[in-house]
């Protein structure tokens, strides 16, 4: 049931990360949102050839970036997206930032304008361990993924892997992929969760597009 | 932009470099000027680090800002007390790696550090041009630029790079001559000045113009308008560092006194500082240059002149990859008018980085020594550089 895999091999640390690049056509265009100090980026352009711009909102990470050779803008991801052409990217990664986000709708119908294909990635909020504290202990939960307490937390948003989908459908966009997997982000190995991966993943990766009609 | 010039902490330098010339535009073919006046014969002073590898892929090219010249680094004697103005960002192995790229720096026309400017002999009269010398503009500093690289047989330019009136120049570069740029990097610029940066323009040209021994421009055989010269470089020097910058480097601490002199000397170290830096400045600039440079400064209006009127319009032509560099505390060009550019040059399409550095330093901040700065710079410009050798 569960595949202990390792998909992309070369350079990747994180599971999620692997999953994402495994799915980037190579010689795309690509932007990166909230890319940190760029180590998909160097990835994707190293392995896949892509033409690749990240933003990222600490100084200190685009320096780094910067440094390394990658096209990265200083700046905040809602703000950053909007100067865009339609249809610039071929695909646009969010990943581990949906959470975070204020608004999530504009932002989506934002990416869904400027980039053909979007990539999301999320931790699962309906993942058994979280369902047994909310029951059990009646207290917000904190896991590994969610480590933060209600008032200090920077995941302002609570996301399933149910509810995105429902958020897709009600939104006329089409879900192009979707995994479900099971491991701490900074992990190396991770596993794809098929079996009940509603109740299961640690995350979730949905390879979205725009719909035939809203 | 204030002279922070210093020996390399680590003594790394470039070495010695030596002064060249180019004149170019002998009447009657003249340079036509964006004001329709001639111009000629025209000479510009440069300096080269490096060198120019077998396919001229190397070249890089750093335009200086209001009171720079063409010494960007090295030194021209063993016993030269002082190094160029960026010898902390040129060298081998530093940002620019003079070992690695080759580099070269002219000095503007309406300078007064070797090129034509003002101070220069006019050919009708045989005297020094003083006001009659045309109004030079940004763009035509570039044309002068493009007739050198022309003359030194240079077709593709690595990367441009400049800093505050040296970034506008790179701007007009990578829009005039897009085919020739393949990578440019404006430093705590502006695509245009603000009405702030044109009043502090204009309070110092007042200054010069309003000393009696101005004399409309003709001094250069009697007593010099060193008080309204000073006055001005006074402005310019509390536009070019900031609130935090200046009290972090005077507060309000006296000038080697205990308590008030109760008269008008230098009381404060600030003013004190100030003095110093606008007496140094008579020794060295030419009150006209200063004139004619803000005034170029003042009109250098990238929507106006290549965008009618729009920003994004205005980087239509370019090509060049982008590093868009600005400062927390510069009040001078404020990031604000960078992030316009970098929207700009994102609707064209145009691959663009863009980092808002922390400094305290205000707009000097690109002069001072700062390891991230170096280490952006060197990255872009190998980054440019392997692409351009894959292609």
């Amino acid at each position: 049931m569960n595949q202990i895999t390792q998909i992309e091999p070369q350079g990747l640390k994180r599971f999620d990360l692997q999953v994402i690049a495994s799915w980037i056509k190579p010689g795309s265009r690509i932007l990166d949102l909230g890319c940190g100090e760029g180590d998909l980026l160097y990835y994707l352009k190293q392995h896949k050839g892509v033409a690749g711009t990240g933003i990222e909102n600490r100084e200190s990470k685009v320096e780094l970036c910067i440094a390394k050779g990658l096209s990265v803008l200083q700046g905040d991801i809602n703000e950053e997206v909007l100067d865009y052409q339609e249809a610039t990217f071929d695909y646009i990664i969010l990943s581990q930032t949906l959470q975070q986000v204020y608004y999530p709708e504009r932002l989506l119908e934002s990416l869904l304008s400027v980039g053909r294909k979007v990539i999301v990635s999320f931790p699962n909020f309906s993942h058994w361990s979280i369902r047994m504290q909310v029951l059990l202990t009646g207290m917000a939960p904190k896991n590994e993924q969610l480590p933060y307490e209600w008032y200090n937390t920077p995941n302002i948003r609570v996301i399933t892997l149910k509810d995105f989908r429902k958020f897709t459908r009600d939104h006329g966009c089409k879900v192009l992929k979707e995994v479900a997997i099971n491991t701490h982000h900074h992990d190396t190995l991770g596993h794809i969760v098929s079996f009940l991966p509603d109740w299961r993943a640690t995350y979730g990766i949905f390879l979205i597009g725009k719909g035939d009609k809203k | 932009m204030s002279e922070y010039i210093e020996h390399d902490k680590d003594g790394v330098s470039v070495g010695l470099v030596e002064k060249k010339y180019f004149t170019f535009a002998e009447p009657p073919d003249d340079m036509l000027l964006e004001g329709n006046a001639r111009l000629g014969p025209v000479t510009i002073a440069y300096e080269t680090l490096g060198t120019l590898n077998t396919d001229r892929s190397n070249v890089v090219l750093i335009l200086h800002a209001l009171s720079g010249d063409s010494h960007v680094a090295g030194y021209y004697s063993e016993d030269d007390r002082k190094p160029g103005w960026w010898e902390i960002m040129v060298g081998p192995g530093k940002g620019i790696d003079t070992d690695k790229y080759f580099v070269i720096c002219p000095n503007i026309i309406g300078s007064c550090m070797g090129s034509t400017g003002p101070s220069s002999i006019n050919p009708a009269s045989g005297e020094p041009y003083g006001f009659d010398f045309p109004v030079v503009t940004i763009g035509d500093m570039v044309k002068a630029q493009k007739a050198l690289l022309d003359h030194l047989g240079i077709k593709q330019i690595l990367s441009v790079v400049g800093g505050s009136i040296g970034g506008m120049q790179v701007l007009e570069w990578a829009v005039r001559y897009p085919d020739m740029v393949i990578s440019a990097i404006p430093l705590a610029s502006t695509t245009r000045h603000s009405a702030l940066a044109i009043a502090f323009n204009e309070v110092a040209r007042q200054a010069i113009m309003a000393d009696p021994n101005w004399s409309k421009g003709k001094y250069y055989d009697s007593t010099k308008p060193n008080l309204g010269l000073a006055l001005a470089r006074m402005v310019g020097h509390v536009t070019y560092l900031s609130d935090e910058a200046m009290r972090r480097k005077f507060g309000r601490r006296l000038q080697n006194k205990s308590d008030f002199s109760f008269n008008f000397d230098a009381d404060f170290q600030v003013e004190s500082y100030l003095r110093y830096q606008g007496q140094k400045f008579v020794d060295r600039f030419d009150a006209n240059s200063f004139l004619y440079i803000t005034k170029a400064a003042d009109y250098f209006d990238l929507r106006r002149q290549h965008g009618s009127g729009s920003e994004a319009e205005a980087f239509a032509k370019a090509k060049a990859s982008f590093l868009v560099i600005s400062f927390t505390s510069d009040w001078l060009y404020p990031t604000y008018q960078s992030k316009a550019m970098v929207k700009a040059m994102k609707k064209n399409n145009l691959d663009v980085s863009f980092c808002e550095i922390e400094a305290d330093w205000g707009h000097d901040a690109f002069l001072l020594p700062n390891e991230r700065l170096s280490a952006l710079i060197k990255g872009f410009l190998d980054r440019n550089f392997n692409e351009l050798q894959k292609k």
